[in-house]
């Protein structure tokens, strides 16, 4: 099948109009974990490198592209968890505060 | 062929993205927003491992987990007062890979005659995914305090970094004309010193902006990517965080009062004199917490102005032990939350959130400014520049422009610096040396017990 460049760069131009406008009434609170957020979501490059790791024909590009798998899972699940951990605080004050007085407690 | 329903999918997974941009603006929702996305991620890759043709099986799910594991340790050890350089870490590994990925299509593409769009993609992905993991590198050692915080600048500046720009793309039109894994890693390294140029010259307070930047950039190559690899989903994703992370640069910028252009190369134009500063030695008014004790006794109206040196002493608890007594007393305390205050814009709000302030009491710069002028009091703890009046006074100073809190109007203000040395910024303070403005110094922790226990013994 071959690419139409057309087509890409349509969803490509789409795209960056919804980036802009679904993002465009965040409150500056929220900057921080918008940011981390969006940090977590471009982590998704994982596919793109196990789809070549997993085609990889020599040693060499194999390891490179286990490389940039690990460098990826990092980027996605480490983002994702650290987003979480920064927003329990914001939507949830009392259960995270529970949460860490049991911890507290434990220690 | 992709077959239909895992097209499909990959859409779910990118909607899945857009609603958790979405969702991720609105305090109420913002961590389900986050959930989702994590989910759609989740199901682009078990969507891509069932399709695809993927051999080397057991090392890349090895792969994978050792990511996953270094990523979640990572994340939860992570002190919250480190977290921007953590996620500037996270990000930069991000960008990192995408400029291996396309390195590697491109040996893949050397097979045959490639057509140009691709060796386009190719190129711009590996330079501006080496920008981002070497300029995230650096962003990196300044919040973690490896090397200064100052912005640092060299004489042929300009000239290094546009001859550097001029081989990107020369090397880029090369690699276009002639693919070869040499033009490649030539661009990789180009990229790698364009990333340490970008960031060098931006000073500490502004890195967390450069951090959001780059965000963006890493975004663009994985939507680069994702034409290569004929992913649509990699182009939505990616696309999706360059211009949402495009505007979010801009707005922190804003709420710095800065323009983009000017942070990231303000440093150039020898704007920042004022950040040469040598430690004054004009005299100041100094009290012990037995003096502030009885300064804030008398208090009715008391506005806190926390700052990163609070969360760092992890003075926060001590602190609202001190505030719930004075509201005990029937002083109306109020926490003035500076946007910017922290590393990052809304970071302070993380920090006092994990240390149970509540959130009623965290008010932000617009709401509360106004009210500094009836305040008996402005108790600045460990902040320095969300103060600084020379934001306003002085053309040139490398936070001019920037809104501030007016602590200033408050009938006294009490600083809790551990000592005179400027704040993150690198500036000199004026109001330190107002005559209303009265200094208590030592580590936030200690003093703070300190002043505590001093009150506790005011109030029986």
């Amino acid at each position: 099948m071959s690419t139409e460049p057309i087509i890409w760069l349509t969803i490509f131009v789409l795209s960056i109009f919804v980036g802009v406008e679904v993002i465009s009434k965040v409150s500056s609170t929220l900057h921080t974990p918008l940011m981390s957020g969006a940090n977590a979501i471009h982590g998704v490059i994982l596919i793109g490198a196990v789809l070549v790791a997993g085609t990889a024909q020599s040693t060499p590009i194999l390891v490179l592209g286990l490389i940039a798998v690990i460098l990826a899972s990092i980027n996605m699940v480490g983002g994702f968890v650290v987003t979480d951990r920064m927003l329990i605080m914001f939507s949830r004050p009392h259960r995270a505060l529970q949460k860490q007085g049991r911890q507290e407690l434990e220690q | 062929m992709t077959p239909a329903w895992a097209q499909l999918g990959y859409l779910a997974a990118a909607v899945c993205f857009i609603v958790a941009l979405k969702a991720l603006s609105s305090p109420k929702t913002a961590r389900r927003g986050n959930l989702i996305g994590a989910a759609g991620a989740v199901l682009a890759c078990v969507i891509t491992f069932l399709v695809s043709d993927i051999n080397h099986l057991l090392p890349i799910v090895a792969a994978i987990a050792a990511g996953t594991a270094i990523g979640v340790l990572g994340a939860y050890r992570v002190q919250m007062t480190q977290m921007p350089q953590l996620v500037a870490l996270f990000n930069g590994v991000g960008g990192g890979a995408a400029a291996i990925v396309a390195i590697i299509e491109l040996a893949d593409l050397g097979a045959g005659p490639a057509p140009i769009f691709d060796l386009i993609a190719t190129a711009f992905t590996i330079v501006v995914g080496s920008v981002s993991f070497a300029g995230s590198v650096v962003t990196f050692l300044k919040l973690q305090e490896l090397m200064t915080t100052r912005p640092i600048v060299f004489g042929g500046y300009p000239i290094v970094y546009g001859l550097g720009l001029l081989a990107a793309v020369a090397f880029s039109v090369g690699l276009v004309l002639a693919p070869s894994l040499l033009f490649a890693l030539l661009l990789a390294a180009i990229g790698a010193g364009l990333g340490v140029l970008l960031v060098l010259p931006v000073g500490g307070a502004d890195v967390p902006i450069v951090i959001s930047l780059l965000n963006a950039f890493t975004g663009l190559t994985v939507a680069a990517s994702g034409y290569l690899l004929e992913n649509i989903l990699l182009l939505v994703a990616g696309t999706l965080v360059g211009s949402a992370g495009t505007l979010l640069t801009r707005l922190m910028a804003n709420a710095m009062g800065r323009s983009v252009i000017n942070i990231l190369f303000g440093a150039l134009k020898g704007g920042s004199t004022l950040g040469a500063t040598t430690v004054s030695d004009r005299p100041v008014k100094s009290a012990g917490p037995a003096d502030v004790a009885i300064l804030l006794a008398y208090a009715q109206r008391v506005i806190i102005v926390p700052g990163y040196g609070l969360a760092v002493a992890q003075a926060q608890h001590t602190l609202r032990q001190l505030v719930d007594l004075l509201t005990e007393r029937g002083a109306h305390v109020d926490y003035a939350i500076h946007p910017v205050a922290g590393r990052m814009p809304g970071h302070m709000n993380v920090l006092l959130a994990e240390a149970q302030v509540p959130y009623e009491q965290l008010k932000e710069m617009d709401e509360i400014d106004p009210e500094f002028k009836q305040a008996d009091v402005a108790l600045v703890v460990g902040a320095n520049d969300v103060v600084n009046p020379a934001a306003e006074t002085t053309p040139g100073a490398p936070i001019y422009g920037m809104p501030i809190l007016h602590a200033n109007q408050a009938r006294q203000v009490v600083f809790m610096k551990r000592s005179m040395r400027p704040g993150f910024a690198g500036i000199e303070n004026e109001l330190l040396y107002e005559p209303t403005t009265t200094l208590l110094f030592g580590d936030a922790k200690d003093t703070m017990s300190k002043l505590l226990a001093e009150l506790k013994a005011l109030t029986v």
